[in-house]
């Protein structure tokens, strides 16, 4: 494109991304970039104060350790984590996390988020881990804390720039290129060291709603796999990329669950009454040791209602009334006590969806469902990959400096491309870090990410020729469109390019049919995810032939590609493992069981960027002693 | 559509180059149409109904008609939000009404401290973070 601008920005630290672990990052690299006089550059895509998948708000902080209080270990979480990942994860990466994360959160509280304070003046927990919020708010503040520390340090934020590709000098990553989704004008970040803080992905798997409902997901359409192909086409090593996640949520606007089942004590049942997870509670054995410690891991959770589903005793229903009208019946001796309540846990319920998934108020609303009168429908969503939540994809990130951990080759969360650092949904195998491990996680790797700049920090080695190719590439759909737009009477359909929806919902489909989609009830085979390769194949060839006819739509083809290619690491990853070790998440039906002896390992690739070659590799799993 | 705007009251943020709703939807998806000087949302297929772009609405222009093919027609929840809480109008189907107020935040807006006032240190090298131990209100930071 002609007419598109380049401009090149130098900084010491550029942090992608804006969401909760970039904040995190950008709050801490801060302070350290002050104090050693660095430049510190963020870019979002969007508007830090509501971007990423807090944009709409929180209604509970999912992990606080409560360690000053006497709640809980640190070791108590790295159990939990084990134990809900059917024994796969960084335990050392889980430490970590833990045992900073009530910082973190203590900090919130300050910047002005509503924790709920019982009457002894502590968090109101909702089950073990978790803590009650008014959260409408959360990411403002967030965003807000990390802005404020951005200027004392007079470091630059870039919103609306969409990042696509790393820059790379040799095997070590000295910043990324994206272009400008308001003006045109194609951007060029030189650091010394990066963080990448690029979300999950959603919308690799075609989702259960279809027409206006296709932008509800559960998690935000607009993380779209950033991270993981900045990692991947940077060279890194990935893990756990078979760990999807299935969240089991209200049905169609995917409403929280959380809530119900751990402050209310609500039951589901199936549509016969019985209550899966008692009346399936043998199933169990088959996934033990997990199946049988507590708590059960949300895949097998998911795995036993689904059962109840395949043998048709659908739909699944959540027990709201009951456990409404449970809580309440301790008053119900009082008539104006009982009153208050009801009134208390009604206003509680509403607040949790309004807080965090309008749309389940909406759909509540346009049912005439009032929670404390009916039952409501559950259902499996379509899969996601975050693995900051329950699910476990992303880059394989060195451990911390001062634990014993086999897991070490360079600074805190610095992948193994030299100078790459990767947080939140783009670190992999550190799971249930959520919105508070998150932010932590970021603030790791921001003062590790100045530590290496301090001490290994090279003036970043640009060759501007590259740079100029990727430019026409990134740029590439537009000229395609322009070029033959006017070939025929809709510009839609052209035998020279496809338009970036219809290559979305191609992506979609063979995702969603060979890797173990809804339609096919998360089921999956190595004959299906060979011939999904097949047609996968055929997709890569065509992924240069999307076109755009704006910038908008320019930032739908690479977030088209960039699904592409966490798709390919996710079939890939789990034509590897040749085992079914999360039903609930996925079924392999060939190799239907679980197998400890040769497949307790993280089961890891990387794309070569040398050979265009993808490699796999089976990595050991370390417990920390005594834990 | 899920966001929709509302012909008469949108006044195209008086023709601003930054019109609210496009500058905080974080789907990019709202756009000011020059012309008519009004916004619309131009994918509403891809919208999360997050009602970003609903609360920031200085006309209150602004509101989400719930995903046609899964919602039946007349459910709705409006938000009307302050500086220091949001008040929320649940409309149902059969023409009820609940309403609900909720806290957003305990401090002013713009306030938010990066360090939060807890003490910090200059040890680049230790395993505590800037304001830690003391944010973390133990002595030191838990290790193995
Ligand atoms: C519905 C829902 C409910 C949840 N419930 C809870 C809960 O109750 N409690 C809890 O603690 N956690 C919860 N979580 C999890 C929590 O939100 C995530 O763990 C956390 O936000 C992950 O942080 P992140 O920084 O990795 O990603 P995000 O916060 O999603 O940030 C990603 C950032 O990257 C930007 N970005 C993406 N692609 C690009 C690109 N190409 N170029 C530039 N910028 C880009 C985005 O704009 C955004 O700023 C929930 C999440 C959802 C969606
Ligand atoms: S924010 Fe409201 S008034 Fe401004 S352009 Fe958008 S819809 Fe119109
Ligand atoms: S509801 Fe959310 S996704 Fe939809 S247009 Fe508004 S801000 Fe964008």
């Amino acid at each position: 494109m002609a007419n598109f601008e380049t401009v090149e920005v130098n900084t010491d630290l550029l942090i992608l991304g804006g969401g909760m672990s970039a904040c995190g990052a950008a709050t801490e690299a801060a302070y350290w970039a002050k104090k050693n006089n660095l430049k510190v550059t963020l870019v979002d895509k969007a508007a830090m104060d509501r971007s990423g998948a807090v944009a709409m708000g929180l209604s509970a902080i999912n992990q606080y350790i409560g360690v000053a209080v006497g709640d809980n270990t640190i070791e108590d979480y790295v159990r939990y984590v084990r134990q809900d990942l059917m024994g796969i994860s960084r335990e050392d990466l889980v430490y970590n996390i833990a045992r900073h994360v009530d910082s973190t959160v203590h900090m919130f509280e300050k910047w002005g988020l509503k924790i709920w304070i019982d009457e002894n003046g502590k968090y109101v927990r909702e089950g073990r881990w978790q803590i009650m919020i008014n959260g409408e708010s959360y990411k403002i503040l967030v965003a807000e804390a990390a802005k404020n520390a951005m200027a004392e340090v007079g470091g630059e934020i870039f919103e609306r720039v969409f990042i696509v590709d790393p820059i790379m000098d040799g095997d070590k990553c000295v910043g990324a290129v994206g272009f400008s989704t308001r003006e045109e004008k194609f951007y060029v970040f030189k650091a010394k060291a990066v963080i990448t803080a690029l979300g999950g992905a959603v919308h690799v798997f075609r989702p259960k709603s279809v027409g206006e409902g296709f932008g509800r997901s559960w998690y935000p359409p607009f993380n779209s796999g950033s991270s993981a192909y900045l990692t991947l086409k940077a060279g890194a090593e990935m893990t756990c990329q078979e760990v999807r996640f299935i969240p089991v949520r209200f049905k169609d606007a995917y409403g929280p669950v959380g809530a119900w089942f751990l402050l209310f004590k609500s039951r589901a049942i199936s549509a016969e009454g019985g209550e899966y997870m008692a009346v399936r509670k043998d199933e169990l054995n088959n996934w033990a040791p997990y199946g049988l410690a507590k708590p059960i891991p949300a895949n097998l959770r998911n795995y036993l209602g689904m059962l109840d589903v395949d043998e048709g005793l659908g739909p699944l229903y959540m027990e709201t009334n009951e456990a409404i009208q449970k809580l309440a019946s301790e008053y119900k001796d009082d008539k104006k006590a009982f009153k208050k309540k009801m009134k208390e846990l009604e206003s509680e319920a509403w607040e949790d969806f309004l807080d965090m998934t309008i749309s389940q108020a909406i759909l509540w609303a346009s049912q005439n469902v009032k929670p404390e009168e009916s039952h409501s429908e559950i259902s499996a969503c379509e899969p996601y990959f975050i693995g900051s939540h329950s699910g476990a994809s992303g880059a394989w990130v060195s451990g911390p400096e001062d634990l014993d951990t086999p897991y070490k080759w360079g600074y805190e969360n610095m992948t193994t491309v030299e100078g790459l650092f990767a947080v939140g949904d783009a670190s992999g195998a550190s799971s249930h870090k959520f919105s508070s491990g998150s932010n932590t996680e970021g603030r790791i790797a921001g003062k590790a990410a100045i530590k290496y700049i301090l001490e290994k920090g090279a003036e970043p080695n640009v060759d501007m020729a590259k740079v100029e190719e990727m430019k026409k590439c990134i740029l590439k759909p537009m000229e395609l469109y322009d070029a033959h737009k006017d070939e025929t009477t809709d510009p839609e359909v052209n035998t020279h390019y496809i338009m970036p929806r219809q290559f979305l919902h191609r992506l979609q489909k063979i995702m969603d049919e060979y890797a173990g989609g809804v339609t096919a009830a998360f089921k999956t085979s190595k004959a299906l995810l060979e011939r999904g390769l097949e047609l996968m194949a055929f997709l890569k060839e065509d992924a240069d032939k999307q076109a755009a006819d704006n910038l908008h739509d320019l930032m739908r083809v690479w977030e088209n590609i960039q699904r592409m290619w966490i798709a390919e690491s996710h079939i890939r990853t789990m034509l590897f493992r040749e085992e079914t070790r999360w039903p609930g998440y996925y079924f392999r039906a060939d190799t239907p069981k679980m197998d400890e002896e040769n497949w307790k390992c993280f089961a890891n690739c990387r794309w070569n960027p040398g050979t265009g070659e993808w490699e796999m590799m089976k990595r050991d799993v370390w417990n920390i002693p005594g834990v | 559509m899920p966001s929709y705007v509302i012909v008469e009251k949108c006044d195209g943020c008086k023709g601003q180059d930054k019109t609210a709703c496009m500058y905080i939807c974080p789907n990019d998806l709202m756009v000011l149409d020059k012309e008519r000087m009004k916004a619309y949302n131009r994918d509403p297929q891809m919208c999360w109904e997050c009602m970003c772009c609903v609360k920031i609405c200085p006309q209150q222009a602004m509101d989400v008609r719930g995903y046609a093919d899964f919602m039946p027609l007349g459910g709705s929840a409006t938000p009307l939000r302050g500086s220091e809480d949001i008040m929320w109008t649940v409309k149902f189907r059969d023409g009820s009404i609940k309403r609900f107020k909720f806290p957003t935040r305990t401090t002013p807006e713009g306030s938010a401290d990066p360090l939060a006032g807890f003490a910090t240190h200059d040890d680049i090298n230790s395993n505590a973070l800037a304001t830690e131990p003391a944010s973390l209100k133990l002595d030191a930071v838990p290790t193995i």
